[in-house]
């Protein structure tokens, strides 16, 4: 994918007249690729590619648990379209790396780690932290490859290069044994040049589907666009624009696909699904044809498929043949990339006259504005959906919000609105807590120039708050908002509503995190109301380090929306209207 | 229903496991599995039978499609084909009971390519309910058979269809014409994992 690639450097045609060792050609190789930066741990399986470090010019961030450093170079890959690089030694260090690399494989990521193994003359005897880890991550990798020859070093990871970023993007794993790095071999960057990259042979894109598809868009009378994560990754934003625009269709979002039509537009409906806003998700049930742009109808998005958009002709637009009728069965399927896709329908459409179905989705909005938390007052709590709004309107949108996994997320989905591509990164396939401080530290360092802030709850951040020394010793300037509620707050909404509010194991007893934060030299204060907000936003920006705000926010309050697994997406649970307890609702009804 | 693909995939290590991870994750059981080398040198051929919906074959296709190591995916399940299956059987007679399993092999035009004192073997080619038939009118004697060894399907488009992906590949085809019949048989039972 052409705007997937890392721009080649100037050792791209890199080739030594004498020979290198594995670990060093395992670097330059690195380097050719275009690789600046490197998240890893080191261990004995992979010390010798540690020692050749020194002799080239990349930078290694070194993490404090091998789960940050695949979720670092996930964070990278994200927020810059590069292919992010991982490393880490034989069996605890490869095994610590799996959550990261289910992370970046449920959401397309680009993502290529290096493991060391033992000696190819112990494979399988149960050495010393030997582990099968080509076997252990199988189906979690688009691809894996177990190097054993020095020869084979430079080709293996250039070819894990390519699978990583092209097609429908994913994490490949290279494991490498320690004689394997140890060895010497002749070095030549464009002798191990991968093969031509073979596109998936079932795509297509026949000028039959292209018309079918346009005769179904000129015909629609209640047409909605969805788009997803596959406008990001095929760079095709603008293609997706003209359509909306040229037509007048309206834009629904998944979560992965904030930020891939700005949230300002007039067209922009906002984030369907499991807590979308309820004219979305009731204008998707209403449509009369679904353009599916890069999304994959995943369950979080369509609720129980057997009622979902039932009224509707569907067109799925997708690069990954696998992905078609999976879900959701569709009339036309326009397999391929995206953006090139477009290119081809988009002479096809012509002018719509959308007004009438605007104006009806427009009205259904009405009533739902009045409840929606950021317009009722605060009433001395502090909400998180506050947080998020004065966030956004603080940072003008412009700001890269990495977000941890769980109420938090949502609101921030809600409540910050994404104006540009790769300004939201989340977990959203697996749903990984601990994602986000680590993410957010390798979107840093690939895009130093950004404002970056991680969202996390008091749960998730917990889960890799060991990173926070990886931000102070590697100078990382990141700010940090804790959304603060006391509790496994998402989980604990579903036994709210789900098992008779038995909080069982939900509430948690937290560290001080200011002080938590200051044990590692790092600013922070604590926000307990929102007048406090703006202060500590304004201070956290203006620090020329890193700054933690710890966000004391209400501790039950529920995310809303909410469409329960396995409805409609029409049967959605609303913001109750008559809970005394809640005084935003006293407010409401009057 | 049952769906019938078949797979030319690289051979190397892990291969196999690769293609028979993916059903494992799909949830799909695999009723026959066979593999060995193909026409052209590198390359290994399956033939994958499994129960799925109809509707699955779409996706399974798509899926084997997207392992680095396949190389071409056809699914047969409807296209006119040859589905052959090899079974080695061995069976107790003693020089006394012997010819009435002669007959039979006869019959089911099988061959005996092994015989001692206590036992023989059985060789048949042939569709899988031709190989189900002589097994069933063996066991008609119980305790009879004491050993079934089978292949699992092998299937070949009928006409002149060939893989046009393989065909475009620049290699040399595998083996030599003078091959000998040993090799041949070992192309059956060969494995790409
Ligand atoms: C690694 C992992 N374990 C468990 C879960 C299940 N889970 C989803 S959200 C959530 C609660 C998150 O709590 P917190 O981080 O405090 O965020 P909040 O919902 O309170 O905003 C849990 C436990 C998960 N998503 N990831
Ligand atoms: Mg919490």
């Amino acid at each position: 994918m052409a705007t997937n690639g890392n721009s080649q450097s100037s050792t791209a045609h890199l080739t030594t007249p004498t020979p290198l060792t594995g670990a060093e050609i395992l670097w330059a190789t690195l380097a050719g690729e275009g690789v600046t930066d490197v998240f890893g741990y080191p261990g004995g399986a992979i010390l010798p590619v540690y020692d050749a470090l020194r002799k080239f010019p990349i930078r290694h961030i070194l993490v404090r648990h091998e789960q940050g450093a695949a979720h670092m170079a996930d964070g990278y890959a994200r927020a810059s379209g590069r292919v992010g690089v991982a490393m880490a030694t034989s069996g605890p260090g490869a095994t610590n790396l799996v959550t990261g690399i289910a992370t970046a494989m449920l959401d397309s990521i680009p993502m290529v780690c290096v493991t060391g193994n033992v000696p190819t003359r112990v494979l399988g005897t149960d050495a010393f932290q030997e582990v099968d880890i080509t076997g252990v991550t199988l189906p979690i990798t688009k691809h894996n490859f177990l190097v054993t020859r020095t020869e084979d070093v430079a080709a293996t990871l250039r070819h894990a290069f390519q699978i990583a970023r092209s097609g429908r993007p994913g994490p490949v794993l290279v494991d490498i044994t320690k004689d394997a790095q140890q060895g010497s071999a002749n070095f030549n960057f464009e002798a191990a040049k991968p093969r031509p990259y073979r596109p998936h042979p079932m795509l297509r894109v026949e000028d039959s589907g292209l018309d079918q598809a346009a005769e179904l868009i000129r015909n629609a009378k209640r047409p909605v666009i969805l788009a997803g994560h596959g406008v990001m990754e095929s760079g095709a934003m603008e293609q997706v624009r003209t359509l909306a625009e040229r037509a007048q269709i309206p834009v629904a979002l998944t979560l992965l696909g904030l930020g891939g039509f700005p949230a300002s537009h007039p067209l922009n409906l906002g984030m369907m699904g499991m807590h979308g806003e309820a004219w979305v998700n009731d204008a998707i049930q209403e449509a009369d044809l679904l353009i599916a742009c890069g999304m994959r109808f995943d369950d979080r998005v369509t609720g129980t498929p057997a009622t979902y958009a039932l009224k509707a002709k569907k067109i799925h637009i997708e690069v990954d043949p696998a992905e078609i009728n999976k879900n959701v069965k569709v009339d036309v399927a326009l397999v391929g990339d995206l953006a090139e896709v477009l290119e081809q329908l988009l002479p096809r459409i012509a002018g719509r006259d959308g007004a009438a179905w605007l104006k009806a989705i427009e009205a259904s909005k009405g009533a739902v504005a009045v409840h929606d938390i950021k317009n009722l007052p605060d009433m001395g709590h502090l909400y998180a959906a506050h947080v998020m709004h004065d966030l956004w309107r603080m940072t003008g949108g412009d700001a890269v919000v990495v977000t941890d996994v769980g109420q938090h997320q949502m609101w921030e989905a809600q409540y910050f609105r994404h104006e540009r591509p790769r300004t939201l990164i989340t977990s959203g396939g697996l749903g990984t807590m601990g994602f986000a401080l680590p993410a957010a530290i390798g979107a840093k360092i690939a895009c130093p120039e950004k404002e970056v802030w991680v969202v996390a709850g008091d749960g998730g951040f917990q889960m890799t708050a060991a990173e926070l020394a990886t931000i102070v010793q590697e100078k990382i300037k990141i700010n940090i908002a804790l959304i603060n509620n006391g509790y496994l707050g998402m989980v604990r909404q579903w036994q709210e509503f789900f098992y008779e509010r038995n909080y069982e194991a939900t509430p948690l007893v937290c560290p001080d995190f200011v002080k938590l934060a200051g044990a590692h030299g790092i600013a922070a204060r604590a926000v307990h109301k929102r007048a406090e907000v703006a202060e500590a936003v304004a201070a956290a920006r203006s620090a020329a380090g890193p700054y933690l705000i710890d966000f004391q926010v209400e501790k039950e309050d529920a995310v809303y929306p909410m469409i329960p697994a396995g409805s409609a997406l029409h049967e959605m649970i609303r913001r109750p209207g008559k809970r005394v307890k809640d005084p935003l609702e006293e407010t409401a009804d009057e | 229903m049952l769906h019938t693909f078949v797979v030319y995939v690289e051979d190397k290590p892990g291969v196999l496991t690769r293609v028979a991870s993916l059903f494992r994750r799909l949830n799909i059981n695999i009723n026959s599995l066979t593999v060995g080398r193909s026409e052209r040198a590198g390359l290994s051929r399956i033939t994958l039978v499994c129960e799925a919906s109809a509707e699955a074959g779409h996706r399974i296709r798509a899926s084997l499609f997207k392992l680095e190591n396949v190389v071409d995916v056809d699914d047969i399940s409807q296209a006119p084909a040859v589905t052959r299956e090899l079974a080695l059987i061995k069976v107790a007679a003693s020089p006394q009971t012997r010819a009435q399993i002669f007959d039979l092999v006869e019959v089911f035009r099988a061959r005996i390519v092994d015989l001692t004192s206590e036992s023989l073997m059985i060789e048949m080619t042939g569709v899988e309910s031709k190989i189900e038939g002589l097994i069933e009118v063996l066991r008609e004697d119980e305790g009879r058979i004491l050993e079934i060894c089978r292949s699992g399907k092998m299937t070949m488009r009928r006409g002149h269809h060939v893989s046009s992906v393989v065909k475009a590949m620049t290699v040399t085809p595998a083996g030599s014409a003078d091959e000998s019949a040993e090799a041949r048989e070992k192309n059956v039972a060969g494995e790409a994992d």
